[in-house]
């Protein structure tokens, strides 16, 4: 992977004077390749990773990984369900994936009720999909290769040779 | 109680530095450029294959020598990577880190009163530990060739019939490394002179600017060199105490003698633990290079822009400028950015009595550390009216 990318995924702050720093290249080029990887679609989004358990007036929010099984439709495959589904605010990821289920999805919602409710009323009746299995989200460990815990302090003597 | 402690031991000189040490150890909320170790924690399946070892009850003694499979395992390892060869019977020994091996290397070399060349600035304990085995130190101050040990400075040492000498590359405390060529003409001259070669490159996997060439790799260097290496610095394992030896039989054979009666063997939790990191491979290794890299472009720059005249160092993770221009001496300039900064950075004099008005930083800190380090010396320097490096 390019560094410029290496760089990016680990803090997307860093600052296009900062990497080129970094890098020992021209400020200008590295805007460009930037901007090149925005247009190619290879950068997506910039974004912070939030530990929603810190926040303590945060509306509470639940997760489920919905395991969904569906009927493959001729001609079109997977993709066509999976569009309809995926095309719900609720849901925030989707996957296909191999093995007993055919979709994967993350869904979101303010409790286990409207979960349960978009699962029942929205999803489950679609027609092509044959059978779901949720699963709600107890504790969030490590996402996206943040582990969510506190930093640990640093445990190096302070000065040594 | 003077009588109680050897004489040899009595004329050792301790660290000037000790006190200074203690200063940093006793404060809080430093940020600390004095560090000579990664800033990372061991990669976790290093460390997991240590905890495995010891949930499978592996809590015994080894062969003196070391884990066979860790002998193999770095043999294979220099073969694939530099193309040099040592059996993993009678050409390598795994040792308390680098550290026991130098000692080792120089205690099965020295007779009473042999010469060792050492250039200087140089790691502390090349000198001290030659005394003890009943060497002479002869250093070879490398301050007017960029740090740089040259053949015209070597040959100036040549009249004191030196037995060995003793190369430390990347070196601490510069981050000085040698091309081929550089070292070509050193291993000729050592070749010519026989003078034998105890080469430390522990810092070998962290040479930015060209490729590292190990020293036996050299034509005709292999059986006239001591090749100690370790897993501290490139797999962040300074704790676990894993280095080791190779080279000519005879020479390991020797060094095991010592080692059997002084150490046993290395812990076998941490050789179990080092074997790991040959099989992880070079994945986080490359990682952490790239991060110290981008630091080094950050620190160097930095410091010369403060007036802090510093070469570019081409490995490790240090930086050794200059405090000349601020009319302070190293020691005073530590203890002040110490006190009114909570800067930690180590004097000079501890690599080398005439390096008083040098520093060794450490950038095995994260980039927002050195950022912030950086603005703390400034703010620093502007304080003591230090502009620019020049006095107002």
């Amino acid at each position: 992977m390019d560094e410029i990318l290496e760089i990016l995924e680990k803090d997307c702050r860093a600052s296009t004077e900062e990497i080129a720093r970094m890098l020992k290249k021209k400020p200008e080029s590295v805007k460009q390749a930037i901007k090149k990887y925005e247009k190619e679609g290879v950068i997506l989004k910039y974004k912070a990773v939030i530990n929603n358990e810190l926040i303590k007036d945060a509306d509470a929010e639940v997760r489920a990984l919905i395991e969904v099984n569906i009927l493959p439709q001729k001609d079109l495959g997977f993709d066509r369900i999976a569009e309809r589904i995926y095309s719900f605010p609720e849901v925030s990821s989707c996957y296909l994936i191999s093995g007993t289920y055919d979709l994967l999805l993350i869904v979101e919602g303010k409790d286990l009720h409207t979960v349960a409710r978009f699962v029942a009323e929205k999803l489950a009746p679609l027609e092509h999909v044959r059978g779901t299995a949720t699963h709600f989200l107890l504790k969030k460990y490590k996402e996206d290769g943040v582990i969510l815990k506190h930093k640990e302090e640093n445990k190096r003597i302070a000065i040594s040779y | 109680m003077k009588n109680l402690i050897s004489k040899k031991v009595q004329e050792m000189q301790p660290s000037g530095i000790r006190k200074f040490f203690d200063l940093v150890l006793g404060m809080k909320e430093v940020i600390s450029l004095g560090v000579g170790e990664p800033d990372f924690v061991t990669p976790w399946s290093i460390r997991e294959a240590g905890i495995y070892s010891l949930e499978e009850g592996f809590t015994s003694y080894t062969s003196n020598k070391g884990l066979y499979k860790l002998r193999l395992g770095i043999s294979r390892y220099l073969e694939s990577r530099h193309n040099l060869k040592y059996s993993p019977d009678e050409e390598i020994l795994i040792t308390v880190g680098v550290s026991e091996a130098v000692d080792l290397g120089l205690r099965t070399l020295i007779n009473p009163g042999d010469k060792i060349l050492i250039p200087v600035p140089s790691y502390v304990s090349y000198g001290p530990v030659a005394e003890l085995a009943g060497g002479v130190p002869i250093y070879i101050d490398t301050k007017e060739d960029n740090f740089r040990l040259t053949p015209k400075r070597l040959k100036q040492y040549l009249h004191k019939k030196p037995k060995a000498i003793i190369l430390n590359y990347p070196t601490n405390p510069t981050g000085v490394c040698y091309t081929k060529k550089e070292l070509s003409e050193i291993n000729k001259i050592l070749l010519k002179h026989n003078i034998f070669c105890i080469t430390d490159e522990v810092y070998g996997d962290l040479s930015y600017d060209f490729e590292h060439t190990p020293f036996p790799t050299l034509p005709g260097a292999r059986n006239n060199t001591l090749y100690l290496n370790g897993f501290s610095k490139s797999y962040a394992m300074t704790g676990w105490r894993v280095g080791f030896a190779c080279g000519p039989k005879e020479v390991i054979a020797a060094m095991t003698k010592i080692h059997q009666y002084t150490i046993m063997c290395v812990a076998i939790t941490s050789q179990m633990a080092a074997y790991e990191a040959l099989i992880t491979g070079r994945k986080p290794v490359e990682e952490m290079k790239r991060e110290y890299r981008r630091r080094r472009e950050l620190i160097i720059p930095g410091l010369n822009k403060l007036g802090l005249d510093c070469i570019m160092p081409e490995g490790a993770f240090y930086a050794f400028p200059s405090v000349k221009r601020t009319g302070m001496k190293a020691l005073e300039f530590a203890e002040g950015l110490l006190k009114e900064e909570k800067v930690a950075v180590v004097p000079g004099t501890a690599f080398g009595a005439s390096y008083a008005d040098y520093l060794r930083i450490s950038y095995a800190s994260s980039y927002e550390n050195l950022k912030e380090a950086l603005i703390r010396i400034e703010r620093f320097l502007t304080k003591k009216g230090v502009s620019n490096g020049k006095k107002d």
